[in-house]
């Protein structure tokens, strides 16, 4: 009885004190020899909505089931304030997980899935609480149903329930809504990010789908074989990627080869001039991320402005001339133009169908490039320019 | 409270040692009862035929045994053989036809078919066997219907030949043919055979070409649990069938029992064995699947 | 009848089927037929003479029958009991455990399912015989051979059952606050439990049934299987088929009691 009061005790505190969790080196290796995590460093402030985001197989559910206490880390160690976990069964964490495919006990009721935790801790009267939680997930009519009655939405708020209802100090969710169709996946997204803000409890939320972590997320890490490329908001790591998975795997990005030739300004104003096939372009400092004289010069698609040859663009920035469209396709929202460089490669433009242009400017066209050079940023030659890319 | 421990290959030790525990009993059970018992076997048809129960016996390595075996028995063996095959291919025809009705065309009564299919399982095997002798009856309503309408010729019978025999095999061994063909036929997604419509072929090649190869691990699974105790079965021989078709195992039987010449039983049962043995590695290697289990 | 002839052509493979397992219940609906019988004073026991209730109502009657059926059960419960706790043990080792010998463990519980029984009996009699228990064939004897033989099927019957669940669920349960123990009983038993039940039925009809193994190592011990075939030679008394027939009613009625028992907690759930 005594580990149960413990536990509640603790998360209680946690809630009151606000405990952040510490990856520290934490490390995976299975027998085989596969790396699965490779020495993470990572806190989770308490109280927010972390994302773990990265493709099959990058170690972020490895990492998540370290943290349930399912896996056994090989190094590292998982703390949650001041208090080590690392080697606690799951049983004894102040941690909860929502399963991928929910894991709801077949023989068992909603109510009887959704008070099991408390029941273990020894917690006697539980209506109150499986009420309220029923309220909180929209569940109130369903309660004396099995999971096999329930749709796919509603089995996925149960073991939300579930979950929530232990008041854990950490609720950790292992993509829990790549089962659901793409109307049901937004719904709910909102869903969880309104009970996190109300609840306060310190989300870790585990997926692959990158518009799922920046739509929800206060912080996002980007996994990538075993390892943090990147951690940010999601607003930094959009605008600021600092290696090309992250650029591509988040959204999209142009990337185009170009060789430093020289610096300008001080501080906050420092700027690096990049020679991109005969063009100068430039980029602020801040955005620079590589020491090499070569790096790719990097721009998001909607950042890219086109215009036809002759017609002037209106913003001062970097200008090309000399490019062809070669694809355009009408989106409703925007218009995603494939342009034909000079220098043979191939670069995507977004444009957002104000109207003002009074159509879309035809396959075959000669057109001018520009963006304002604020947008631009330089990543590591070294690094594979296709690194994270959907259709990899 | 333990500190748990952190290196994988403890844990895997760990995992292994309790796998280990949890089947030594039922392990153990088999190497004293199954496995040792086969070694035993095999000495005893080494004896000394001239020994007996109670003067004991005595392993000479009396490899003639064998070869009295053979020689004694060797029509036996073979209608054994005979009629096992027959049965099995019966049983493969019959029970290939139901399992593939409950798997495919039964929709929701399938539980219910699946309990038909094993509900008569539960009465006793000889009874069953003895309600044949009763079908099959030389006054019978069957043998008379069948005389009446000239499929039979005035004073012959069913029972006491061979096809009593080998119905009464069929009848027994259904169920151990149906089990494993329904169990593979109902993992094969219906959509295999709407996508060879799909592409143009008429329902007979969509089952040749798509759902009897798909079929053929339960298929071999069936004929392996159907043919091999078939051919030592000897209930039905001498509950339907005359001494004429005496199968393998009545003479085993009577070796043992009533004649008491335990070097020559356990001759013939191993020449059976190693017959089985033979015919199974061969059948299993022709059709390819490995993987019974 | 046009009717029935048309829904015979559309649903072809469904009837030829259905004729199927018609076939295979003859013998059954013979035998129910059969124990209402009269059979006293007949010359042929394989023909139907005159109705009666009396093998019914006197089902004891023929000497050492009943004895017989009581040693079948004693004999089968044991050994359903044994070979379920040993069957369902190795179940769990063979699915959640990998171990060296894995693989070997599962074709030697293969193989019983796959011997002839005969060969079986023999080899079981050759090595009581060796071990100098030729004299003291049977009860002890029986039951180690019926274990024997149905540990394979209670071990594929568990394994099944083991192998379809979805093993997310404990560690649902654990991260849940269940420790081990509570995760087995809770989840983990409460999920099998089936398997092993129908294992357990399956259990039992095998060794009741059982004639050649027991046959060939019971000394003196009478079975029900070895009662009805030693006085298939002398002519079976008809309430033979009365035990044939309860036995089967009575497998009926377990499953049944299963099925109404699983709707009637479904609907307390919904009524609460």
């Amino acid at each position: 009885m005594s580990q149960e009061a413990s536990v509640t005790a603790a998360s209680q505190k946690a809630v009151e004190q606000g405990r952040d969790l510490h990856l520290t080196g934490l490390s995976k290796r299975y027998p085989n020899g596969f790396q699965a995590v490779k020495s993470l460093d990572l806190v989770v402030p308490s109280g927010s909505f972390f994302a773990l985001l990265g493709p099959s197989g990058c170690g972020k559910t490895t990492t998540l089931r370290m943290v349930a206490g399912l896996e056994v880390p090989t190094e590292g160690s998982i703390t949650i304030g001041d208090v080590d976990i690392t080697h606690e069964k799951p049983y004894r964490r102040p941690v909860n997980t929502v399963f991928q495919n929910y894991a709801l006990f077949p023989h068992l009721t909603i109510t009887e899935n959704v008070e099991f935790g408390l029941k273990r801790k020894g917690i006697k009267d539980t209506t109150a609480q499986v009420k309220e939680m029923l309220e909180l997930t929209e569940l109130t009519g369903q309660a004396a149903k099995k999971p096999a009655q329930l749709s796919g939405g509603q089995q996925q708020r149960v073991a939300l329930a579930r979950a929530l209802i232990n008041r854990p100090e950490l609720l950790l969710l292992d993509e829990p809504l790549g089962a659901l169709d793409l109307k049901l996946r937004r719904t709910m997204q909102i869903e969880l990010k309104r009970i996190q803000a109300e609840v306060g409890i310190t989300f870790v939320h585990v997926t692959h789908d990158q518009e799922e972590a920046m739509t929800m997320a206060d912080t996002v890490a980007v996994m990538n074989k075993g390892a943090i490329e990147q951690m940010g908001s999601p607003y930094q790591l959009y605008t600021n990627p600092m290696t090309t998975f992250v650029a591509n795997f988040l959204g999209r990005s142009n990337l185009i080869k170009g060789k430093v030739v020289g610096r300008e300004g001080f501080g906050a104003d420092e700027i690096v001039k990049a020679d991109m096939y005969g063009t100068t372009v430039s980029i602020k400092a801040s955005r620079v991320h590589t020491t090499s004289k070569d790096g790719w010069i990097g721009i998001r698609p909607e950042k890219v402005i086109i215009q036809p040859q002759g017609t002037p663009i209106d913003a001062p920035g970097n200008h090309l001339s000399g490019a062809v469209v070669v694809g355009a396709s009408y989106i409703g929202v925007s218009t995603e133009y494939t342009l034909e460089m000079p220098w043979g490669q191939e670069l995507i433009c977004f444009e957002q169908n104000t109207g003002r242009r009074g159509g879309l400017v035809k396959v075959g066209t000669n057109v001018d490039v520009s963006w304002r050079p604020e947008f631009a940023f330089l990543l590591d030659s070294a690094q594979d320019a296709d690194a994270g890319r959907e259709d990899d | 409270m333990r500190v748990a421990r952190t290196t994988d290959v403890a844990t895997l030790t760990r995992r292994q040692r309790t796998g280990l525990w949890l089947i030594a009993p039922a392990a153990a059970w088999l190497l004293i009862f199954f496995v040792i018992p086969f070694y035993s076997l095999l000495a005893t048809s080494l004896f000394d035929p001239n020994g007996s129960v109670l003067t004991g016996y005595k392993v000479t390595w009396h490899f003639a045994n064998f070869g009295h075996a053979i020689a004694g028995y060797w029509p036996e063996i073979v209608r054994s053989f005979t009629y096992a095959g027959i049965a099995t291919v019966l049983c493969l025809l019959l029970g290939y036809t139901l399992a593939y009705a409950i798997a495919f065309k039964a929709g929701r009564w399938k539980t219910l078919l699946l309990v038909m299919v094993i509900a008569p399982f539960f009465t006793s095997f000889l009874i069953r066997t003895l309600a044949w002798k009763l079908i099959l009856g030389d006054d019978g309503w069957l043998v008379n219907t069948f005389k009446t309408l000239h499929l039979m010729p005035q004073g012959s019978r069913i029972l006491a030949t061979p096809v009593a025999v080998i119905a009464g095999l069929t009848y027994n061994f259904l169920p151990f043919m149906i089990l494993p063909l329904y169990t593979s036929l109902e993992k094969m997604d219906p959509k295999l055979l709407e996508a060879a419509g799909d592409l143009y072929a008429k329902p007979a090649q969509a089952f040749f070409k798509v759902t009897w190869p798909l079929s053929i691990p339960g298929v071999v699974g069936g004929v392996l649990l159907t043919f091999i105790p078939a051919t030592g079965d000897y209930i039905n021989a001498s509950l339907l069938g005359s001494p004429n078709e005496r199968m393998v195992g009545n003479v085993i039987q009577s070796l043992f029992t009533t004649t008491g010449d335990y070097a020559q039983a356990g001759a013939l049962s191993v020449v059976l064995l190693v017959i089985i043995v033979a015919l199974v590695m061969l059948y299993v290697r022709r059709s390819g699947s490995e993987d019974l289990l | 009848m046009v009717k029935i002839g048309r829904w015979i052509g559309a649903h072809l493979v469904l009837a030829l089927g259905l004729l199927v397992l018609v076939y295979m219940y003859i013998p059954n609906i013979i035998v129910a037929l059969m124990s209402f019988n009269d059979s006293t004073g007949a010359k042929n026991l394989y023909r139907f003479q005159a109705f009666t209730w009396t093998n019914w109502t006197h089902p004891c009657a023929p000497t050492g029958m009943c004895e017989a059926v009581s040693k079948s059960i004693e004999i089968g419960l044991i050994a359903t009991i044994g070979a379920t706790i040993l069957g369902t043990f190795a179940a769990f080792g063979l699915v959640r455990h990998r171990f060296t010998g894995r693989s070997t463990m599962n074709i030697v519980l293969f193989l019983p399912m796959a011997t002839p029984e005969i060969v079986m009996g023999s080899s079981l009699l050759a090595l009581f015989v060796a071990a100098g228990l030729g004299g003291h064939l049977g009860f002890w004897t029986i039951l180690a051979a019926h274990i024997m033989f149905c540990l394979s099927f209670v071990v594929v019957t568990v394994k099944a059952r083991l192998a379809g669940m979805d093993s997310n669920m404990e560690k649902a349960a654990m991260d849940l606050y269940a420790n081990e123990w509570q995760t087995f009983w809770r989840i983990t038993f409460p999920l099998v439990f089936p398997g092993v039940l129908s294992a357990a039925l399956l259990a039992f009809s095998l060794s009741f049934d059982d004639f050649i193994i027991t046959n060939l190592n019971s000394g003196q011990t009478v079975t029900f299987p070895m009662y009805v075939w030693g006085a298939a030679q002398r002519g079976v008394p008809m309430q033979v088929n009365v035990i044939g027939t309860l036995m089967f009613l009575a497998a009926l009625a377990a499953v049944m009691v299963g099925e109404v028992g699983a709707r009637r907690r479904a609907k307390l759930i919904a009524a609460r």
